[in-house]
């Protein structure tokens, strides 16, 4: 919480988007988490990706369910579409939202808590789906807003505040997606944007379902020593994969790949901007599921906490391919062909008699 | 890079722009605080340690902080610093309690002061409570000089001048009145122990060009001419008036004559109006009362028809920029009809009471007296300068700061301490935090835009010549106004040991002051990688040590910063604190004591 309201007055050569939006436009209202709480940063991240990307704020839609987590849509783009609904059900509500309007940019915000235990089983068809959407998992390894107890992706051996050690396996949030056929599956760190920003918009371009699990320390309880989820931890055993930028469509490519760095690899998005690795590991390949599954491994058996986009799949085809949806928005439909009446309804059952 | 030395008094000071303008160094923030809290009398009293004279200033001050005011670089219009001043010296309560007294033991050393303006003022009201005996010699039969005899009484009134000189002169100044100085080397002579000079600049520049001593009854010189309206020698005017340059005397010279009889009143410059050296209010003040300002033309002649000036020759320039200079070209020229003129082009020294050969020298380009930009001392020891006897024309809130340090210089000079040993200025830094989100000042941005000071009806005001203009704030005014300052001496205070890099304060930070970045190449570089454009080097760049967890760098562009305290209401381990700033300044006989 904080005493007054961020005051509307911004810098005053602060840059615009191709909108002739400033950053500040995009924000939302004063956020109520715990000082130093890491979803405020990803909340600032998720707002520079927005602006950067120049998508209208009342072309989005921001998703959530119950959590800490899941209040953060609140505190971006104000004048964009939400709906804050029941614990662990963001995806079949992103799901609906998303068949009904295909053409709005859609954003869910979820915690540990609301994807891993009480919806899990949500989270797990939205990948299987591939509804078009950037799900953020805002991953701090507790539950914050009932002060503390682990969380479903608390490590083994990590401790609570008050030190009691954790004993049951956590469930990996990004080697299940891969497991489950994710097309865009990426983990970032709260503390570090330069890394976490490009990722999210490569996230919000891609066709179909962009996973972002982000590690987001919790201050209030798990900051302290035994934890794995900290700033310190995070930053002690923090290994990028493959730093990525994100070059939109339309700018020019230019910038030459870093100097010493290896093979740079492009990426090309749905609508032709492009993802590109400045540099890869030799035997890496983020097209390849099962290298990417691997290397994963091999960072965790170290003890590291891989980051970065770690695999993309740019011939996703989303929920609308596979379903042969309607191009349109429904709501852009006219009534007749949204509802074309008793006689069309009886001659569709005929077919199925 | 090296991290930013907050401990050195000066960083913060300078982040307090206000206070790092004024010569003199006013507590703003503080006394607008006070304001807002209704405690006009300490208000005042803070105001009066620093520059002396509050009521005076209030009206009249060049005000060389609202330009630096950081709420201009915000929303484009300063808070009205010195209107607000006023308002404290208005609503005070009596004071006589609180004035500094001088010891009825005096300490045996007597200092002469040449003329009882602004400087020679503050050196005495500095030096009498350290039980000093002031002797002041003034040529003419009141106190107050320049404040007297050049501001008319439409801009400041007599019974505030006369408070605040009396305040000083009551401490037991012997004051000479109507006793010019006429020979240095005889004032020298008995026996004083110091001798400060501030005589002021007194001589208005003259325009020797043709005609311009054919018709000398119709021609003044713009200080001599407002000292005769002071002392009623002058009271009228002839209908056609022009105003030859246009500094503030022009401003002064053109509204005086409009209440002396002038009808078609007009201030002619040689340059632009972005050049003009009169303070842009007073340029507005003036038009409001209907002068028109004439640009870009440049006297020729005086026009004499049978002994009498029926007008003036200009030739029409036209300036255009070279080489980073401008330069002029005849265009033409033109014939203003008038009947009389007003010379307001600037004002030289003028010391023939200074014998050359008395050890105090002078340099021989200028002939200035040499002086110490310093201590005040010019070559002769014992001998000082201040105000615009020292370098010359100036304003009053110089002449006020020229007076506390030539005073420290005179007490040094008169204890046998060296002039150049002075005691450097000190601060207090203490947290603003009073609970877990509440602070010791009122840390919301108040978006009210500038209050406009109401003025007399036209017709009232040019019916008496000390009719005072500006009527003053309104309550709802002064409520509105002390509210957009926005307390830049309650400063962002970093302990980077502390920081864990959640980057709370750089998200929350509403003008994007805060970066994380790695360290680089110095300023210049980081001033690049910011989280918005860093484009006022004016401005400082406060850096932090290494961080402890990724030993990047937290850095503050001190441009634009609202120190509205979400950056420490953010921080999770208090590594961000508000603290508030005091800048305590060396005086004579010591350092300055909270009021």
């Amino acid at each position: 919480m904080t005493s007054i309201v961020k005051p509307p007055v911004k810098h005053p050569s602060l840059p615009r988007n191709a909108l002739g939006l400033t950053r500040r436009d995009y924000e939302g209202a004063m956020s109520t988490l715990c000082a130093g709480c890491g979803h405020d940063s990803i909340t600032a991240a998720i707002v520079q990706a927005f602006w950067e990307l120049d998508v209208p704020p009342h072309r989005a839609a921001k998703m959530s369910g119950i959590g800490c987590s899941s209040k953060t849509t609140a505190y971006f783009m104000k004048q964009s579409h939400g709906f804050n609904g029941v614990h662990g059900r963001m995806p079949a509500l992103t799901t609906g939202a998303n068949a009904a309007n295909r053409d709005l940019v859609y954003i869910g915000i979820s915690g540990d808590g609301d994807s891993l235990s009480i919806g899990l089983g949500q989270f797990v068809h939205a990948i299987r789906r591939n509804v078009n959407m950037l799900y953020v998992l805002e991953n701090n390894g507790v539950y914050g807003l009932t002060k503390g107890q682990f969380s479903a992706s608390a490590d083994i051996g990590s401790t609570s505040k008050k030190g009691d050690e954790n004993e049951f396996p956590p469930i990996d949030p990004v080697l299940l997606a891969l497991s489950l056929g994710a097309t865009f599956v990426a983990r970032g760190f709260s503390g570090d944007k330069a890394q976490l920003v490009p990722m999210l918009k490569a996230g919000l371009l891609h066709n179909g379902f962009g996973f972002i699990d982000i590690i987001s320390p919790c201050v209030s309880f798990n900051d302290h020593v035994g934890s794995t989820k900290s700033y310190r931890y995070t930053r002690e055993h923090y290994q990028e994969l493959a730093p990525v930028d994100f070059v939109p469509l339309r700018k020019e490519i230019t910038a030459p790949a870093e100097a010493g760095a290896g093979d740079a690899m492009s990426v090309a998005m749905h609508d032709g901007s492009v993802v590109r690795f400045r540099k890869t590991p030799e035997d890496y390949n983020p097209r390849d599921r099962d290298v990417a599954y691997r290397h994963l491994r091999d960072h965790q058996r170290r003890g590291e906490i891989p980051t970065g986009l770690i695999y993309i799949n740019e011939r996703s085809q989303d929920l609308h391919t596979l379903n042969k949806t309607v191009a349109r928005p429904l709501v852009e439909l006219p009534y007749e062909e949204l509802c074309p009446g008793n006689a069309a309804l009886q001659e569709l059952m005929e077919e199925y008699r | 890079m090296d991290p930013t030395d907050v401990r050195n008094p000066q960083y913060y000071h300078k982040v307090v722009d206000c206070q790092w303008a004024c010569p003199a160094h006013t507590n703003v923030p503080e006394y607008i605080r006070l304001i807002a809290q209704g405690r006009y009398t300490d208000s005042y009293m803070l105001n009066r340690m620093s520059n002396v004279f509050p009521g005076i200033l209030g009206r009249t001050c060049d005000r060389p902080c609202e330009p630096a005011c950081r709420r201009g670089r915000v929303d484009g219009k300063p808070v009205a610093i010195c209107r607000l001043k006023r308002v404290a010296a208005d609503l005070r309560d009596e004071i006589d309690d609180r004035l500094p007294q001088a010891p009825a033991q005096k300490n045996g050393k007597r200092v002469a002061l040449v003329g009882a303006g602004p400087a020679s003022l503050t050196v005495a009201n500095d030096l009498m409570p350290l039980g000093y005996e002031c002797v002041i010699y003034e040529k003419l039969p009141q106190a107050g000089g320049l404040m007297r005899y050049n501001i008319p009484a439409f801009r400041l009134p007599a019974p505030v001048l006369d408070a605040e000189v009396d305040a000083i002169l009551d401490m037991g100044v012997d004051i000479r009145y109507e006793m010019p100085v006429t020979s240095l080397k005889a004032l020298l002579a008995e026996g004083y122990d110091a001798v400060f000079v501030g005589s002021g600049a007194p001589r208005g520049k003259e325009l020797d060009i043709p005609g311009r001593w054919d018709a000398k009854a119709q021609i003044h010189i713009g200080i001599e001419w407002l000292g005769s309206v002071h002392f009623g020698h002058v009271e009228t005017i002839s209908p056609r008036v022009l105003i030859i340059g246009v500094g503030n005397t022009a401003m002064d010279c053109c509204r005086t004559s409009k209440r002396l009889g002038g009808t078609d009143v007009k201030v002619v410059a040689r340059r632009s109006r972005p050049y003009f050296k009169a303070s842009p209010w007073e340029l507005e003040d003036a038009e409001e009362e209907g002068i028109e300002i004439v640009e870009n033309h440049a006297p020729k002649r005086f026009v004499i028809e049978g002994g009498k000036l029926v007008g003036m020759e200009f030739e029409q320039l036209e300036w255009t920029e070279a080489d980073g200079k401008q330069k002029s070209k005849v265009i033409g020229t033109t014939v203003i009809p008038c009947d009389e003129v007003i010379l307001a082009i600037g004002q030289d020294n003028a010391f023939p009471w200074i014998e050359r050969d008395i050890g105090l020298a002078f340099d021989p380009k200028w002939d200035m007296p040499v002086v110490d930009r310093t201590t005040f001392m010019s070559t002769r020891p014992g001998v000082f300068f201040g105000g615009d006897a020292a370098w010359g024309p100036e304003n009053i809130i110089w002449a006020v700061e020229h007076g506390h340090q030539a005073a420290i210089s005179i007490d040094n000079h008169c204890q046998g301490v060296p002039v150049t040993d002075r005691p450097p200025d000190g601060m207090n830094l203490v947290s603003a935090k009073l609970g877990m989100h509440a602070w010791s000042y009122h840390n919301d941005y108040n978006p009210s835009s500038r209050a406009k000071m109401e003025h007399e009806a036209l017709v009232k005001r040019f019916s008496d010549v000390a009719v005072e203009v500006e009527l003053g704030f309104t309550p709802e005014q002064t409520a509105a106004e002390v509210q957009r300052c926005l307390n830049c001496d309650i400063e962002t205070h970093f302990t980077s040991t502390l920081c864990i890099e959640c980057d709370a304060c750089v998200d929350v930070c509403p003008v994007n002051c805060l970066t994380i970045a790695p360290d680089g190449r110095g300023e210049a570089d980081l001033r690049a990688r910011l989280s918005a454009p860093a484009a006022n080097p004016d401005q400082g760049l406060y850096v932090s040590a290494a961080l402890p967890q990724t030993g990047r760098l937290m850095v503050k562009d001190e441009d634009v910063c609202l120190h509205c305290g979400l950056c420490a209401e953010r921080c999770p381990t208090a590594a961000w604190d508000m603290q508030k700033f005091d800048l305590i300044r060396a005086v004579a006989g010591g350092l300055e004591h909270a009021i």
